[in-house]
Formats: structure tokens, sequence, C-alpha cells
């Protein structure tokens, strides 16, 4: 058994679930972490709800970075 | 009877100048970097006009030359883009601050934001973000924005700015964070 399946069921605290969540948007998790991560909202009724909006975030961003390149008429167009 | 003429090239490119200017100053942080760089993307441009010509869209082609031009200026100024002020806003974790009860969970639910975009129209909903980066401290401003508007990956911007990718995730990490708290309040408050 490796060391982290020690660790299981891995109920992370919420604070060490979000932090992932936010470094899953820079870096790749480490296998580890993507375990403990998913288990972890499985079982959390609190961090879904931080996850949607960091993948709000993500939505938005994606967003806004087209509509920096739009001209005006297509921003018109979108409303 | 008037005839529309058509504005030249040199005409549109100094219209969207300031536009220009505006991004460059968010990414950058600094007034002279990104007057310089939006200088470099304007003579860019006017010297290879053909280069445009195949083009429809005259402000994607100026945002895509701008966005090399900033990562040449951010390459250039590499030694200053990165110092840290010490002030608590640049030092402290967000997380710290964040509803978690003593055992690390979560003392109330994080917010449903329902649909910002929807709710405030584009213009507003697009404000706010870009408030909210605005407000960011100038490190972890340009950090993340070379994430997400310049859209480098991480190795790419370590190597641009010679910096460790500890500390770019460090900076990543209190910055999306810290614009989650902005977006959080002023998205709900809007509406």
């Amino acid at each position: 058994m490796n060391v982290w399946m020690r660790k299981l069921p891995l109920m992370r605290s919420c604070k060490e679930a979000s932090a992932l969540v936010v470094a899953r948007e820079d870096r790749v998790l480490q296998r580890h972490e993507r375990w403990a991560l998913r288990l972890h909202l499985a079982m959390c009724r609190a961090c879904p709800g931080f996850e949607a909006q960091v993948l709000g975030m993500r939505q938005a961003l994606s967003r806004w970075r087209h509509y920096t390149e739009e001209n005006e008429t297509d921003v018109d167009k979108g409303r | 009877m008037t005839t529309d003429v058509p504005p030249s090239l040199e005409q549109q490119v100094a219209e969207l100048q300031p536009y220009l200017l505006k991004f460059a100053r968010l990414q950058l942080r600094n007034s002279d970097w990104a007057e310089d760089a939006v200088s470099e993307t304007v003579l860019a441009a006017l010297s290879r006009p053909q280069a445009f010509a195949a083009r429809s869209q005259l402000k994607t082609w100026l945002v895509g030359i701008l966005k090399h031009k900033i990562v040449d200026a951010l390459r250039l100024h590499q030694r200053e883009v990165c110092v840290s002020g010490t002030s608590e806003h640049e030092t402290v974790d967000p997380l710290e601050h964040m509803a978690f009860r003593q055992d690390g969970h979560f003392a109330e639910r994080p917010t449903d934001w329902g649909n910002p975009e929807e709710d405030l129209g584009r213009r507003q909903f697009f404000a706010i973000l870009e408030a909210c980066t605005e407000k960011l401290p100038p490190v972890q401003g340009r950090l993340f924005l070379m994430r997400e508007w310049l859209e480098l990956d991480s190795e790419e911007i370590c190597k641009t700015l010679a910096i460790t990718p500890t500390n770019l995730y460090v900076q990543l990490h209190r910055a999306r964070l810290r614009l989650r708290e902005c977006l959080e309040m002023n998205w709900l408050k809007a509406r």
C-alpha cells in the first residue's frame, strides 16, 4: 500500500481541498492530490460550491479574453 | 452630397490606441512600459499593413501584436516584474481569512453565484472583472494575467521571468483567491 493510500479516506479539510481546487487552475495535480480532492468533493457538501465558483471564474475569464478582442459591434450583438 | 471616405488604417489604429493602452496597463502595471508596448505595436502594425489586409478584425490583429510586445516587455523588465511589496495585502494567504472553522472545514457554504453575466449584462460583468483584476497587487496581477490574458503556461512564465514554479504558484494562488473574493462581493452586490 502506498503511503498516501494509508491516509484514505482522506477527509482532508475544506481548506486543503480549496487550495487544491485553486492549484488545479495552474498546475497538474499529483495523483494523490487528485484522489484526495475527488474523494473530498464527493463527501463534502460545501466544497463543490467553492469548486463551482472557481470553475465559474475560469469560464468568465475565457469569455473575457474573447471579449477583449471583439469589435464593439459584435459586443452589442451579443447583448 | 458628401461621400463617406473610409478611415485610413492610420486613423483606425490611432483610434484603438487608448483601448490597447488599457490592457497594456492592466497587464504590465507600469505606465511607461505600457506606453512603450503600445507604441511598438502601432509601429509594427503600420509598417506592415499588408499583414492586415487579409484579416477583417483590426482589433483582434492589434491585440495579437500587443500581446507579443508585452511578453517582450515582461522579459526585458524581468527583475522588476516580480518584486513584491511587503503590505499585508500581498503577503497574506487569502485562504486564511475565508470562513473556515477551526478544524479547516467551511463554516458556511460558499455562495451560489448564479449567472452574473446574465444578471448584470456583459458590459458590467466584464467591467467588474477588470476592476477586480486591477485591484490585485502588481506582482499578483501581472502573473495572473500572464496566465489568463496572455495564455502562457506556467513553465513559459517561469522561463520568461526566471522565477521558480513555487514562487509562481504562491502568487497565482493568492491572486485567484483575492479575485474570487472581489468578484463575489461585486457580482452579488450589483445584482
